[in-house]
């Protein structure tokens, strides 16, 4: 009874030791607030960068669909074509081959002369990849706006991107924003290999922490735990949204 | 020649997987300023494709189509400025479902013609009212019923003052009681000289309103007519089993 007790007793106290060592002694929480600032600064940028690549490849790509067939050949065809086919390129590329192999590409082929940037290097390659993603979503979005909508807008004498702009885009914005919201929190969870280029995202905090005082489990259950966090907060922001979305639509 | 028409059809053909399907055979048509149209035919007789090709909303193969003395299939023509003169019912409403039903009928007119939004709406509640549909002007589609989804579809045409209204089988997607309701906009329209083209399976409508009839059968106008000579008088077979299944 007094061993097991005793055995309890040492256990939280090395338990609280350890916290200690890893969080508190030389403020070694700062590297994870640090980290997860740049964790965040990198899904922000990577995510609007993603969203601009992702809305340009969708209109080539759905534009490309709905008029080449009638359209007479020509400049304008030549263009879109080779801009779909471009599009095309882009998304098998980056579909087909995983995020790590693109970032130590982007940092140790491409942009070598960035290399102190890396936060930049890391929204860059995270975004192109992410732009691959968004495009399909806002793809479908504009595809599953049914053709009587293109057809009531070309009708009363809009042309095909007056047709987008007023009457495709806000419909098919609405119907994919909850994906869009998903895309962000995959991203955020995603950018957790950038510690391989050495940026000091959350996980790479962790991993410095891990590093200094040689105890692996405490950083990285924090590491995970604030992951966690952070993701169970955007999926409820999600879902409210989804609620909003199907409660406008009356 | 044709300047005289409103619309001036001439040899126009459709067809698809290289000619095996022809939807439109060499149709050749003329409407007036002030006309009626009504086209009728059996289901893929290419009755909605003609009208469909009206506002090239489908692109002939072959043919002309002359609209107020342009012909509008010709390359260089800015078919959307057409367009705008030419207002389209369609058979599913396609209302903008993202917009009240008052920016459903001032959008065009706003960003195409240019006019402000107090005087795009002060028309619209004016063309609202003449559809009884005042009360509505700030809900949105899906809030109404077919029979009235279908009469905004029609003011937001009209929002457009066209000079000419083509109706693509506009009461086949409403429940059998409010076909009426739609049906008497349409003839209080025909009542101010609105120049439309119908195609409908409502052969009461044709009858009462139409000036002339127009029917086809496999991508051709068999035969064209008043009212009285297609119904009551016509020596064609393929018109005459026609009316034996649908009236």
């Amino acid at each position: 009874m007094y061993l097991y007790q005793l055995s309890i007793r040492d256990w939280w106290q090395d338990l609280k030791d350890t916290f200690v060592l890893n969080f508190i002694a030389d403020d070694r929480y700062m590297l994870l607030v640090k980290g997860l600032g740049n964790t965040f600064l990198v899904t922000l940028g990577a995510t609007l960068l993603g969203i601009l690549l992702g809305v340009i490849v969708a209109l080539v790509r759905s534009t490309y669909d709905k008029t080449a067939a009638g359209m007479h050949p020509g400049f304008g065809k030549f263009i879109l074509s080779f801009l779909n086919k471009v599009s095309s390129l882009y998304l098998t590329v980056i579909r087909g081959t995983p995020v790590l192999v693109q970032l130590m590409i982007a940092y140790f082929v491409i942009f070598v002369s960035l290399a102190q940037h890396k936060t930049i290097i890391a929204i860059i390659a995270f975004g192109i990849n992410s732009g691959a993603y968004v495009a399909e979503i806002i793809r479908s979005g504009i595809m599953s706006i049914d053709n009587g909508q293109f057809e009531a807008g070309r009708s009363l004498g809009f042309n095909y991107a007056q047709t987008l702009i007023y009457i495709i885009i806000p419909q098919a914005f609405k119907n994919v924003l909850p994906a869009l919201a998903n895309e962000f929190i995959v991203l955020i969870k995603e950018t957790s290999v950038s510690c391989y280029i050495g940026l000091h995202d959350l996980t790479k905090g962790g991993e410095i922490i891990r590093s200094r005082t040689y105890t692996a489990f405490m950083p990285l259950l924090a590491v995970a735990l604030i992951y966690l966090v952070i993701v169970m907060f955007f999926s409820r922001l999600v879902t409210i949204l989804e609620r909003r979305l199907r409660n406008s639509e009356r | 020649m044709s300047a005289d028409h409103l619309i001036s059809v001439t040899k126009l053909n459709k067809h698809y997987n290289g000619g095996a399907i022809k939807a439109l055979n060499g149709v050749s048509l003329d409407i007036d300023k002030g006309e009626v149209v009504v086209i009728i035919g059996p289901s893929g007789s290419g009755k909605s494709t003609l009208l469909r090709s009206l506002n090239l909303l489908e692109i002939p193969t072959s043919g002309t189509i002359m609209f107020e003395g342009t012909d509008i299939t010709s390359k260089g023509n800015d078919i959307n400025k057409f367009r705008q003169k030419m207002g389209m019912v369609f058979q599913h409403f396609n209302l903008f479902p993202h917009l009240s039903i008052i920016d459903n009928m001032t959008l065009a007119p706003r960003k195409l013609l240019g006019m402000s939004r107090e005087d795009t709406e002060k028309e619209a509640l004016e063309l609202l009212d003449k559809v009884a549909l005042m009360d509505r002007a700030h809900a949105y589609p899906s809030q109404l019923s077919g029979g009235q989804k279908q009469r905004i579809a029609i003011v937001r045409a009209l929002a457009m003052k066209p000079d000419v209204l083509l109706f693509d089988e506009p009461t086949s997607a409403l429940d059998p009681e409010m076909v009426g309701e739609v049906l008497d906009v349409m003839k209080d329209l025909a009542k101010e000289g609105m120049t439309m083209v119908v195609v409908t399976h409502e052969m009461g409508f044709a009858r009462e309103v139409g000036d002339r009839i127009i029917f086809m059968d496999e991508g051709r106008i068999i035969v064209q007519g008043t009212p009285d000579e297609i119904f009551n008088q016509t020596g064609n077979d393929r018109l005459k089993s026609f009316l034996a299944k649908v009236l």
